[in-house]
């Protein structure tokens, strides 16, 4: 009834071609905008930001970068983990070489770097296919985690092997080191995020996004129609690269601001991340933001839930956290095996009909 | 049968209703995860110390002191959820016990106006009260550590090392990296051979690391381990027959559960300590009265003694006793962060105090001033007995090398405060 | 002989072995994948229960006694019974076909004929199920293994080598029976594949789900079986990896050292899984003693992944992995 095409007539190309062609979805995603960039921000604390919005924020980019190498590429990657380092060692050096420039900036070029080094570690991607790819991004993850902490050049030669990112400003404004206003880094994390959605958005809609779905259907048959596997592929490495590269320094600098390589940037990342685009839908913006919100806010709930509601020993709803999350995965896959995104594709389909399902 | 999560929702609840005057600490604790066996007994013993002191004394000066468990599976981000979630209930004074959330903590708590407890672990150069007002790591840090090993070993030596070989065989971390710098002064000073040895996480292992120490014959070991990797470690000691007498560990790797999974063969292993071990102390008698009998005991009530769990007991009462010298300080019952900072700065633990506490000998006596953060850097070297069971104390709370920590120290820091702009205090 | 060389021989038969351990993780996986094109990630998380529960069964511990005593104030820890080493290995097998038979039951019944991706999904759900019920059931703390296995350096071959090159090899004497059992198990699993009824409905059930349904092979049956095999591979690298480190959370991350040996040797051969084990073992063992001194040491974990890098770009499929035929 409120969900459906009739009567919404496009008169331009561009009208047709608009990122959301169907009006409710177009002011569905203004109204979630304004709530975002005009309301959060005037009534956010330290506790939903740091505890909640800022990884929410941070890990929807991470997964929409993968998204696009996994689930629009068919290239699978577990080196997220190692590249986001890249990211956050690359805005460090960046941060500590010259204070004067904008982090804004150098969040950006570290994004750039990391970019870089996805490509050279995705070159092995057009000779190893499937599941075997991922040795290459695994030897990615291992390598560059041990580099950065065995290389004191890249913390600095600092004592303590770690990095900490000093404090730094926005048009005058902190957005990083202790002294944050938690407005202040929600606004600059959301920015980087819209941003990201946009481009992907964009990207995966147009010439780009049919190469690289062309590629993850079948290579061999893309190559026949004349899509060159090689742009295609280095092409996704390079812009999934970006987005892992700018979450990672988003990772450091706004949200740790103290990073140790192997505990933070670890293996487990790499899952994580994985998981978080596998459980919210491959091939799918939205399925980003859902993975990652499953992931990194059903624990809080849990959490707040268990212990500080039920008044459960810590111990024990921690690993009923795991159980449930566990037997969660199972039933949403046994119930719809494709994802979050799916479920909110056959909500859409049934809206559409809806009141008259015939 | 008593219900008792039923009782603990209600206690909840009441809690959470009229605002009673409290102490408050979050116990950043790690039950769950890799290193949960490490976290549980800890844990347990900082529970049970302020449980102790509310059910016998009434809490602290009349005030009853309130713990917030926080479970962080040793996770970083974890770690920032717990501390934001526990800072607005006026929490004193934070133990994050891993190096990942302590390192994230020092600046919000410098912002926040909290204290930060690291005792044994951290940030080395924190014990530079003149930069890190906010974080204190007394009684002794990794770099004491290391110094008091290499003072043992002069020890045994009759006090000369030179041409010895000694092997440091350390977790691939900031944590496991932090003895290198000490170690390499002190071989300069000393005369002895340093080989380093890494193991990466997690440390499954180390074929190779053993068979390049059976191969190399260092005279001494020295490991600065974490989580699998200690017991991998001892273990594989043990089969290359390495004498496990000269085999020392950094007080993280010298628990019950690093020797037990080895058996017999790990009698003899040594590890550097800085409180007492053992259940053989009066305070544990009222423990059991108080505590244990009442069914009040944190976690299974069947960690007392051991030696994480004497570690968590030991901060405990490092807290608390801050908390009495705030309240004589500003003749205040219910003290806040602020306070609380002042009471650490001016904290002292005398032998006397310790067997009022009945605690006698279970830590070093020392004072903590507004430049030294960081208490004395004495510690004593431990022993593991596998029939018996028991680590047992070889030796007093013996002095490090200050003359050679004290300018790392003092460099480390400076190098933070210039890098973030801090301004030198105590002046 | 010069040193380094007798080293090096040192090193390289330390490799072997530790390679042997690696490749009995690594076979659970292939078991999986070949029977039922499911990769699966809980694997690791498998070994760590499987081990938890032989030293509960062992000890006696009342499963879930934490549970039961924050829920009803009850004060349980242990049955007071300590169960021999071969029962008790035989009662935890019992309790992980029962767990084959629930994860069939529950979750792949359902999913039949889906994605590789999405069944590779169902076993990360799995494995987040599998650790939370661990703890929950024998507790967190490090448990010590003894089923009777010998540890420690073998006499016989320090002694031996020491009389031909003036010094002794070390060669734990895990690692042998690891060695010995390892043989075994790849011979019991090759005989009962080539010879037995189930083990041809296993292979037909591999070469092709429907064929093998239309001539009247039950999906369901086999890979309850699969699944029970996979669990007693992981109860045998559980017990070998458990002996040498306790009990703990961090077996369940033997997984990874799993990994690159599966990429090498091929996901779908179970002699691909044992020879990729003794060149990931060799390679990063004699990596780390020629090159490691060099660069800083610690280089095993990644050396692992590149060396399994450099043999696929030239064999893309693995090394003994099926040929792959790509038709538009």
């Amino acid at each position: 009834m409120f969900y459906r095409e009739a009567g919404d007539f496009k008169t331009t190309y561009a009208a047709d071609s608009q990122t959301f062609p169907i009006k409710f979805d177009r002011f569905r995603y203004y109204a979630v905008s304004f709530v975002a960039f005009l309301i959060i921000p005037f009534v956010i604390n330290d506790y939903w930001v740091n505890a909640i919005f800022l990884p929410f924020l941070i890990y929807s980019i991470a997964a929409i970068g993968l998204n696009i190498l996994v689930g629009y590429c068919g290239q699978v990657s577990l080196g997220t983990g190692g590249f986001m380092a890249v990211g956050a060692y690359g805005c460090y050096k960046l941060m500590t070489a010259f204070p004067e420039v904008s982090i804004f900036f150098h969040v950006l070029l570290a994004g750039g770097i990391t970019s870089i080094v996805c490509v050279l570690f995705g070159l092995p991607s057009l000779r190893i296919k499937g599941f075997y790819l991922a040795v290459a991004t695994l030897a990615a993850q291992f390598f560059l985690v041990w580099l950065f902490n065995r290389v004191p050049w890249f913390y600095n030669y600092s004592a303590s092997g770690q990095i900490n990112a000093p404090e730094r400003t926005v048009f005058g404004i902190e957005v990083t080191g202790p002294n944050t206003e938690a407005w202040a880094t929600y606004l600059f994390c959301l920015v980087f995020l819209t941003i990201c959605a946009l481009i992907a958005r964009n990207l995966t809609r147009g010439t780009q996004g049919r190469t690289w779905m062309a590629i993850r259907d079948m290579d061999i048959a893309a190559e026949i129609i004349g899509v060159n596997p090689l742009k295609a592929k280095i092409s996704a490495f390079a812009v999934s690269g970006f987005f892992v590269g700018v979450s990672g320094a988003l990772f450091f600098s706004v949200y740790l601001g103290a990073v140790e390589v192997g505990e933070v940037f670890g293996i487990n990342k790499s899952f994580l991340v994985l998981f978080m685009i596998i459980i919210g839908g491959l091939g799918s913006i939205f399925g980003s933001f859902a993975g990652a919100a499953f992931l990194v806010l059903l624990p809080v709930l849990l959490k707040n839930v268990l212990v500080g509601m039920l008044g459960w020993p810590t111990d024990l709803a921690a690993h009923l956290e795991f159980l449930i999350i566990g037997g969660l995965i199972i039933t949403f896959l046994i119930a719809e095996p494709h994802g979050l995104a799916q479920l909110w594709r056959v909500a859409k389909e049934k809206l559409r009909l809806w009141p008259f399902p015939h | 049968m008593k219900m008792k999560l039923a009782t603990m929702a209600l206690g909840a609840l009441m809690a959470a209703g009229p605002v009673m005057a409290d102490l408050v600490f979050p116990d950043l604790s790690y039950r769950t995860g890799p290193y949960a066996a490490g976290g549980i007994p800890f844990s347990d013993g900082y529970n049970d110390y302020f449980t102790l002191l509310n059910e016998r004394d009434g809490g602290i000066g009349g005030v009853k002191a309130r713990v917030i468990e926080c479970e962080t599976g040793y996770n970083t981000e974890k770690g920032v959820e717990c501390y934001e979630a526990t800072k607005g209930e006026g929490a004193l004074v934070y133990q994050p016990l891993s190096t990942g959330i302590t390192y994230q903590l020092i600046p919000k708590v410098t912002a926040d106006g909290i204290a930060l407890h690291t005792m044994g672990y951290g940030r080395t150069s924190a014990a530079n009260g003149k930069v890190f007002s906010n974080v204190f790591n007394y009684p002794a840090n990794y770099w004491n550590g290391a110094s008091l090993v290499v003072n043992h070993l002069l020890e045994i030596n009759g006090g000369d090392l030179g041409g010895k070989k000694i092997a440091l065989v350390y977790h691939n971390s900031a944590y496991g990296k932090e003895p290198i710098r000490t170690l390499e002064e002190l071989s300069k000073k000393h005369g002895f051979d340093l080989s380093l040895i890494p193991v990466d996480h997690p440390g499954q292992e180390q074929k190779s690391q053993w068979l390049q120490i059976r191969r190399e014959r260092p005279d001494y070991v020295t490991m600065w381990g974490w989580g699998v990797m200690n017991q991998v470690a001892i273990q594989e000691a043990a089969n290359i027959r390495f004498p496990m007498e000269n085999f020392i560990g950094v007080w993280w790797s010298g628990s019950e559960n690093d020797v037990l999974p080895a058996g017999t063969a790990a009698n003899g292993y040594k590890a550097v300590t800085f409180h007492n071990v053992g259940s053989d102390f009066p305070v544990f008698d009222d423990v059991q009265a108080h505590v244990v009998d009442k069914g009040l005991a944190a976690g299974a009530g069947d960690q007392i003694g051991t030696a994480l769990y004497n570690r968590g007991f030991y901060a405990a009462m490092l807290a608390a006793e801050a908390v009495r010298t705030a309240q004589e300080i500003h003749g205040v019952a219910d003290i806040n962060a602020a306070m609380m900072l002042d009471g650490m700065e001016a904290l002292e633990i005398t032998e006397d105090r310790m067997a009022e506490l009945g605690m006698p000998n279970f830590g070093p006596s020392f004072k903590v001033s507004c430049e030294n953060h960081g208490g004395p850097g004495t510690g004593a070297m431990a022993q593991w007995d596998a029939s018996a069971k028991t680590w047992s104390l070889i030796s007093d709370f013996n002095a490090s090398d200050m003359e050679v920590i004290q300018p790392l120290i003092d460099a480390d820091s400076n190098a933070y405060a210039a890098e973030n702009n801090i301004a030198t205090r105590c002046n | 002989m010069s040193d380094q060389l007798v080293f090096a021989m040192e090193v390289f038969l330390n490799g072997l072995m530790a390679g042997v351990l690696y490749a009995l993780v690594a076979l659970g996986f292939v078991l999986i994948y070949k029977a039922s094109g499911i990769f699966n990630y809980a694997q690791g998380v498998m070994a760590l229960f499987s081990a938890l529960t032989l030293v509960g069964i062992m000890e006696g511990q009342v499963p879930f006694a934490h549970v039961i005593n924050a829920t009803f104030g009850t004060d349980l820890h242990h049955f007071g019974w300590h169960v021999p080493g071969f029962v008790a290995i035989l009662l935890t097998m019992a309790v992980m076909v029962l767990l084959a038979i629930c994860v069939q039951k529950f979750v792949f019944r359902h999913l039949v004929g889906q994605e590789p991706i999405i069944l590779f999904m169902a076993t990360i759900g799995l494995a987040y199920f599998l650790e939370g019920v661990g703890d929950l059931m024998w507790g967190s703390e490090i448990k010590k293994l003894d089923v009777g296995l010998p540890q420690g350096i073998n006499l016989m071959i320090d002694e031996t080598t020491f009389g031909w090159f003036g010094y002794g090899f070390f060669i734990d004497n895990l690692d042998i029976v690891a060695t010995i059992i390892a043989a075994l198990l790849v011979t019991a699993l090759v005989i009962f594949s080539q010879y037995t009824k189930q083990g041809r409905a296993m292979r037909a059930v591999a070469d092709d789900h429907q064929a093998a349904l239309s001539v009247g092979i039950s999906l369901n049956f086999i890979w309850v079986m699969v699944w029970s095999v996979a669990g007693f591979v992981a109860l045998v690298a559980g017990i070998m990896w458990g002996t040498k480190s306790g009990v703990q959370f961090s077996l369940s991350l033997i997984a990874l050292k799993a990994l690159p040996v599966l990429m090498l040797g091929g996901f779908t051969s179970i002699p691909g899984a044992i020879v990729g084990g003794l060149i990931i073992g060799v390679g990063e063992k004699l990596f780390e003693f020629a090159i490691g001194p060099m660069v800083g040491g610690a280089t095993e974990n990644w050396f692992a992944y590149v060396l399994a890098l450099i043999f696929l770009v030239f064999r893309p499929q693995g090394l003994f992995g099926e040929k792959i035929i790509e038709r538009v």
